[in-house]
């Protein structure tokens, strides 16, 4: 059982961001794994371990051949990670994202695809559903919980009303909502191991694709302005004497609730 | 300025149309000149309300059986539109369908997509839609340049549903073609959860708790108040990622936008992930033992106090009341 997990190497999201001239969110600091992709991360080595064999193998696309997040990933336990790094993708939208990222992924054996639902920087929630139909494969989103029976991925997809069970022959894309597994803490030796795991670091161009349909140039899109949305203000802010819930009380009475 | 024809992807909650396709049909009236609807589903129960707002046609692919609909449904549309009818616009919501049908048409056209817009104006013949970043104190305002049609997806409560007074939606059949493998992914069973109460994105009243409640079973007082409020509890995502809470109770970002008439936070901070889901509430009331949380900085009314000493007497003052 062969899984490649896509992973986002994003700005640590407890700092401020902070956005480029051209409108673009700064990247060039030291980015970290981001933690909506520890999930599947783990979900991977589980049905690895479970399966009694193969590998994960870590899709990431980022500036800089940055590599500190997926050292994370690789020190959980994933074996070895494709990393495109490439100027030309300054400015990608999600469509140019799932094209790369599909091309990374041909460059691997999988019977499986995971990835987060959507990332924490930029959420658009669509790259797994594109890079599934970039590979012309099935897909099943928003899944809690997945088993691999046999050539069949059984999914519980999250629903607006409960979840659905799904049933998808491998290969498959398979995008995970936060918080369905324990994502495991790097052990020590974990650490120490991932700094000799390979990192398989391409340009765009290794990938087969013209760097005229990505990043800027291929992104369809153009960031025309940047402004202050409408700020609220502070109302009253006081310190619990004892009988803070008082306040509330009086204010539901006011907002008539009570 | 308007522009031509734009499309609508309706969705369905139970035989009752979305009001976010409500709202999308609002806002094609006000940019477009002709406004359509595309469904994934039997449109016979719904051409009325659709039209009621605005649609003169709705496409239906007729029921889709066990699949799921992004593949079948984007392919639809794709064939529809490489057939010669194509619209300028197509709106989608921000939903789990909204986002999974948008992906598959915009790899099969080749165009872009844009999700999570609060506003979408037209400039020209361009289509330029925003979005809310860094937990909403920002909006990046984006102009399509990939020429018809642009697919752009909207987050829930982003415009107010308006009735045009129009007669029912014509229906017209839309051909789902056959995907292949694509479309192998098939739903073998489906579980409802039991909810009582309000639904929490259309709530009047949301208590939401996060990581300040310190231990999972805590949860029990935000249900409790929401409860007697008659209310929905909702979650901040640190919950949710720790496994306290499901999935569905997460307002923010990553989950369900609220603009209840009273939000009350307890225990959250007020990350910018969170704040961009219910910073458009009437009222917000927020209990945090930190003062220098970001939450007071859009609290109507803020106590800096323990959620575990100032909600189990708030929640034993309204037992009283009641």
């Amino acid at each position: 059982m062969n899984i490649a997990v896509c992973v986002k190497q994003i700005p640590d999201p407890a700092e401020p961001g902070a956005l480029n001239a051209d409108h673009t969110l700064k990247r060039d600091g030291k980015l970290i794994l981001d933690e909506s992709d520890s999930y599947g991360v783990e979900m991977a080595l589980q049905l690895v371990d479970k399966a009694g064999g193969g590998e994960v193998t870590l899709i990431s696309m980022a500036p800089n051949s940055e590599t500190s997040g997926l050292r994370t990933a690789l020190a959980m336990g994933a074996a070895k990670a494709v990393l495109v790094s490439d100027d030309a993708l300054k400015g990608a939208g999600a469509l140019d994202t799932a094209k790369v990222l599909a091309a990374a992924i041909k460059r691997t054996e999988f019977d499986l695809v995971l990835a987060a639902t959507e990332s924490s920087d930029g959420y658009t929630g669509t790259v797994p559903e594109q890079v599934a139909a970039v590979l012309d494969l099935p897909s099943v989103t928003f899944a809690k919980h997945i088993e691999i029976d046999g050539t069949t991925a059984k999914v519980q997809r999250q629903t607006e009303a409960g979840y659905d069970e799904v049933e998808c022959p491998l290969p498959c894309v398979v995008s995970v909502t936060a918080g369905v597994v324990e994502p495991r803490y790097p052990s020590f030796k974990g650490i120490m191991a991932a700094k000799s795991k390979p990192v398989d670091e391409v340009k765009v161009a290794d990938l087969g694709i013209d760097a005229s349909i990505v990043g800027w140039a291929g992104a369809g899109q153009e960031i025309v302005a940047v402004d202050k949305a409408e700020e609220r203000q502070a109302g009253t802010i006081i310190e619990d004497d004892g009988e803070g819930f008082q306040k509330i009380v009086e204010a539901l009475e006011n907002l008539k609730v009570i | 300025m308007g522009i031509g024809k734009v499309w609508v992807y309706a969705e369905t909650d139970g035989d009752k149309v979305k009001t976010i396709t409500l709202e999308m049909l609002a806002k094609a009236r006000e940019i477009g000149d002709t406004v359509e609807a595309i469904y994934g589903g039997d449109a016979s129960g719904i051409a009325e309300t659709l039209g009621k707002h605005g649609a003169t046609k709705v496409y239906a692919t007729g029921d889709i059986g066990d699949g799921l609909p992004g593949a079948h449904v984007g392919a639809a549309i794709a064939d529809l539109i490489n057939g010669g009818n194509s619209p300028d616009l197509i709106l989608f919501g921000t939903t789990y369908d909204g986002r999974d049908i948008s992906a598959r048409l915009s790899v099969k056209l080749d165009k872009p997509v844009l999700t999570n817009n609060t506003e979408i104006t037209v400039d020209g013949d361009s289509v330029v839609a925003s979005t809310p970043v860094f937990g909403g104190t920002q909006m990046v305002r984006t102009k399509l340049t990939a020429g018809a049609p642009n697919i752009v997806l909207v987050r829930p409560k982003s415009f107010a549903a308006e009735e045009s007074g129009g007669g029912a939606a014509a229906v017209e059949a839309l051909a789902v073609p056959d995907v292949g493998a694509a479309g192998a992914a098939k739903i073998t069973a489906k579980h409802v959860e039991e909810a009582t109460g309000p639904k929490l994105d259309e709530a009047a009243v949301v208590v939401s708790g996060g990581r300040g409640l310190g231990e999972a079973s805590k949860y029990e007082m935000v249900e409790t108040l929401a409860k007697l409020l008659k209310g929905a509890p909702g979650a901040s995502r640190a919950i949710v990622d720790a496994g306290w809470v499901p999935y569905s109770h997460q307002v923010g970002q990553t989950g369900k936008v609220v603009k209840p008439n009273v939000y009350i936070a307890l225990g959250i901070s007020g990350a910018t992930q969170h704040m961009v889901g219910m910073k458009g509430s009437k009222n917000i009331i927020a209990v945090n033992k930190d003062a220098e949380a970001p939450i007071f900085s859009i609290s109507d009314l803020g106590i800096i106090g323990d959620v575990h000493k100032v909600v189990p007497k708030l929640i034993e003052a309204l037992q009283a009341k009641s």
